[in-house]
């Protein structure tokens, strides 16, 4: 209890230093100059922004480019990026951006309504000719298919460029400010070809230096950016691939900052005092699904049960070090459309067993659990996790053999629906709920034999609105009935922790996992 | 031995393609997908679908094999399927990370095992024999992770006298040519660089070099042992000679041939098999990053990187073959 206690306090510390750091943003103003060093878990796949999809080359890419609009810090609320302003048509099929005037790339040309669609034409054109050295992988996500719902992008003058929809796109806004549709020089792409991921030149906050592969990224503050010059000369992103190795060279005093701290050193974080703890707002969820496609998984009454058997407070307790709050939706309650009206399944173990008997199964039965062999954000120690789900499930008599895979083939086992219960989760991408709701759960998407007309139909309907009122409605509607149905026990939404040296001041940790450092600084 | 060396060289190429052929049959037969790996929780069937056939992952085996091995013969072993990085440019970057630090970790097993060994050897039963055997024992038997994490807790954070980690110091200069710093830095003369990067090499040197330097000193011992009870040392010793010549004269040369078969061995291990090291002390080598590549299911780094690893050791191992000769004239390579 103590410890919970603690964890509390530790909890309401780190978001009262949080509060500081951002007053400190709103009174002072920062010092120029210093170098910030990030260390974290691993190298940048490539710097193309477009062709990654790993969050280590998405920190990088946010410092080198800037996209149309983007999130303001600390949210996912939409602002304005190289676009200043922008509309759209009544039938929400045609949006027009106005672009900032005098903006360069770092090689020094323009960034102009032509680049702009160069650069959503090289996307998404397969016979482009600079359509080549990657995969192009989110812009076919988020924009369904190559080219998509893109139909033209038009230069309307030099600083106006129009987009034509084939139909509305709820989240097309939101999907524009994801750090993959980081605008490049079209003469850099075509100086560079095949090799443009070593060689990126965008116009955001910092200039690429130097890439040493496995081991360090080097940026320089660009001089002329359009949201003012940053406050750091230099920022390295530094590869330590080991948590506690990593978090000793934070005490060692070699990195400024960190991020993936292992649970068991949290607490230390708080005894030292030229640490600091930032916490991430949610952006995930982790959840245990049960396939609908295996018997006993299609009665309803063993999915409640299950949802009452699991007590999500003292996992979270154990193994997220109070970092992370219990889940009752697909959603995180950081990202609007959240229905917090919804009523969690209470931990109660007697109403479990009553269901189970409901369902014809007092004395219960044996499943096959399967675990992620990999920590990720939302499941920081999986294989903990399940055993604990193990054991609350034993509780009612229900038996879970536990089994694993590699990372690559439990993926694969997923999307071919060979896993009867497992866990797994899922990090959000652009802010909308559309991309938790419909990815995860719609029934042609999802992959634990869940089917629902009625849901579908909500969830189409709210792709192709542009009215945010009427979406949220939408949404609200489509988690009671996701609730209704237990298609899996929801189990936490972490806020993934960054600790920080207290010199490192007016960092906000933005929900969608980077953000822009030209306003950080250092306190020397 | 010219000859011989020539043979050697040509016995080469079968398994070169021996193992080309190993290595593309494994990783295409092993399940999990490179797609779906890449795409992660995020992906549905099309788009995995679509990302094999632009992954030319579709293509028969035979088509692949033919591909795969058209590029070999051109030096050219393909592009990385997550990064799209030519394999080649990437090896050429981490091996030499790698083989500096095995290089090192081998040089601290050698200065330290040959000479524990002999002392032990020649002081059998004494206690510094039983305490350095002990010694040798735990040298063994400890994990790597744990030993690196205790040395950047001690030396790097508790007494801050060397860095915790990586290879150079953020804000030292240095021009690479080979990428193997201590040489790059005595080559552009650059002696600051060339202190930091070898204040970066001690702690991973001893982690990674502490098993090596167990096992040679035990075998050091154990072969010192031997050749200790043989007549012509007796003889030797009978003879008046200084202890001293009796042990690194006499006895050592003959003593020699299993420790350089050790310690050619553990180098071959090393180069392989720093992959701890290279996590806990952030090194940019290659073995992280074969690690990596297997996991993701990267086909062109997984096949380059072991095709690249066998070669090294066949290499190893014929320069072992070759000192033999030159430490033992009785052993004559036709």
């Amino acid at each position: 209890m103590n410890y919970m206690k603690s964890l509390r306090i530790l909890v309401v510390m780190a978001l009262v230093v949080a509060l500081f750091s951002f007053a400190a943003f709103a009174q002072d103003e920062g010092q120029y100059g210093g170098t910030f060093i990030f260390g974290r878990g691993g190298d940048s796949v490539g710097l193309d922004p477009i062709q990654v999809t790993d969050g280590e080359s998405f920190k990088v890419t946010q410092q080198i480019y800037d996209t149309l609009v983007m999130f303001e810090p600390g949210t996912t609320d939409v602002i304005p990026g190289l676009a200043k302003e922008w509309e759209v048509s009544e039938d929400g099929k045609t949006w027009t951006f106005y672009l900032r005037e005098g903006v360069n790339f770092h090689d020094g040309n323009p960034v102009n309504a032509e680049a702009i669609k160069w650069n959503f034409e090289r996307w998404g054109y397969e016979d482009h000719p600079y359509h080549i050295g990657g995969e192009f992988t989110y812009y076919g996500y988020m924009f369904q298919d190559y080219p998509g719902v893109i139909q033209e992008v038009n230069a309307v003058d030099e600083y106006t460029v129009e987009f034509v929809l084939t139909q509305p796109q709820g989240p097309f806004l939101n999907n524009l400010a994801m750090v993959s549709f980081g605008i490049a020089s079209p003469e850099a792409v075509k100086e560079h070809g095949e090799d443009y991921f070593k060689n990126p030149v965008g116009s955001g906050p910092f200039k690429f230096v130097e890439w040493r592969q496995g081991d360090r990224v080097i940026l320089e503050a660009n001089e002329d950016y359009w949201g003012g010059r940053p406050y750091l000369d230099e920022v390295i992103f530094r590869s330590i691939p080991d948590n506690g190795a990593r978090y000793m060279e934070l005490k060692a005093g070699s990195i400024d900052m960190m991020d993936y701290i292992n649970p068991e050193d949290v607490a230390s974080v708080e005894d030292n005092e030229d640490l600091d703890l930032l916490l991430r707002p949610s952006f995930n969820v982790g959840y245990f699904a049960m396939h609908q496609d295996f018997e006993p998984f299609d009665n309803l009454q063993v999915r409640k049960a299950f949802a009452h058997a699991i007590n999500k407070e003292a996992l979270i307790g154990a193994f997220y070090a109070g970092l992370a709050e219990p889940a009752k939706n697909p959603l995180p309650p950081s990202i609007w459309g959240y229905n917090d009206e919804i009523e969690d399944y209470p931990y109660d173990l007697e109403r479990a067993k009553e269901l189970l008997t409901e369902a014809g199964y007092p004395d219960g039965f044996e499943f096959d659990f399967y675990y992620m062999p990999v920590p990720r954000p939302y499941f920081p120690q999986p294989k903990m996790v399940a055993q604990a789900i193990q054991y609350y499930l034993s509780q009612i008599g229900v038996t879970a053999n536990l089994l694993s895979y590699d990372w690559g083939t439990y993926l694969d086992k997923y999307y071919a629906d060979e896993l009867q219960t497992y866990i797994l989760g899922w990090t959000g991408d652009n802010g909308d709920p559309d991309n938790f709701l419909y990815v995860l759960l719609d029934q042609t998407q999802n992959n634990c034999g869940y089917e629902n007309e009625e849901l579908h139909q909500i969830l189409l309907e709210a792709q192709k609105s542009v009215d945010k009122e009427e979406r949220t409605e939408l949404y609200k509607e489509a988690q009671e009935i996701i609730h209704a149905d237990v298609p899996w026990v929801p189990i936490a939404h972490s806020t993934p922790p960054l600790v920080k040296k207290t010199m490192v001041k007016n960092y906000i940790p933005n929900p969608t996992s980077t953000e822009k450092l030209h306003r950080v600084w250092l306190d020397e | 031995m010219t000859s011989y060396i020539i043979k050697r060289l040509l016995a080469l190429i079968p398994v070169i393609i021996g193992v080309a052929l190993v290595v593309f049959l494994i990783v295409h037969l092993i399940p999990g997908d490179p797609a779906q790996t890449m795409l992660g929780e995020r992906a549905t069937k099309e788009a995995i679908e679509q990302l094999r056939e632009s992954m030319g992952l579709n293509e028969p085996l035979y088509v692949q094999f033919y591909e795969f091995f058209k590029g070999l013969l051109s030096g050219d072993l393909g592009r990385s399927l997550m990064s799209n990085n030519p394999v080649l440019s990437e090896i050429s970057v981490r091996f030499p990370a790698t083989l500096e630090l095995s290089f090192f970790a081998l040089f601290f097993a050698v200065i330290v095992g040959i000479p524990a060994g002999i002392f032990a050897a020649t002081h059998q039963n004494s206690i510094f024999d039983n305490m350095s055997m002990l010694v040798a024992l735990i040298g063994v038997s400890m994990p790597i992770f744990w030993l690196g994490l205790m040395l950047i807790w001690l030396f790097g954070v508790i007494l801050g006298w060397l860095p915790p980690s990586s290879r150079l110091s953020v804000g030292v200069d240095l021009h690479f040519i080979t990428n193997i710093y201590t040489i790059d830095s005595i080559l552009t003369l650059n002696w600051v660089a060339f202190k930091d990067a070898i204040s970066h090499l001690v702690l991973p040197a001893i982690a990674l070099g502490t098993i090596p330097m167990a096992m040679i000193a035990r075998m050091t011992r154990s072969s010192m042992l031997e050749v200790l009870k043989q007549d012509y040392i007796r003889t030797a010793y009978s003879k008046g000679l200084q202890d001293r010549i009796v042990v690194y004269k006499h006895a050592l040369k003959n003593a020699f041939i299993p420790i350089i078969t050790v310690v050619g061995l553990q180098f071959g291990v090393l180069l392989g098999g720093a992959v701890l090291t290279e996590t806990i002390f952030s090194w940019p080598g290659l073995g992280k990053y074969l690690v990596d590549a297997i996991y993701a299911r990267d086909f062109p780094v997984v096949q380059g990187g072991i095709l690249f690893f066998a070669t090294t050791f066949v290499f190893v191992n014929l320069l072992v073959d070759i000192s033999y000769a030159a430490i033992d004239p009785r052993i004559e390579y036709s």
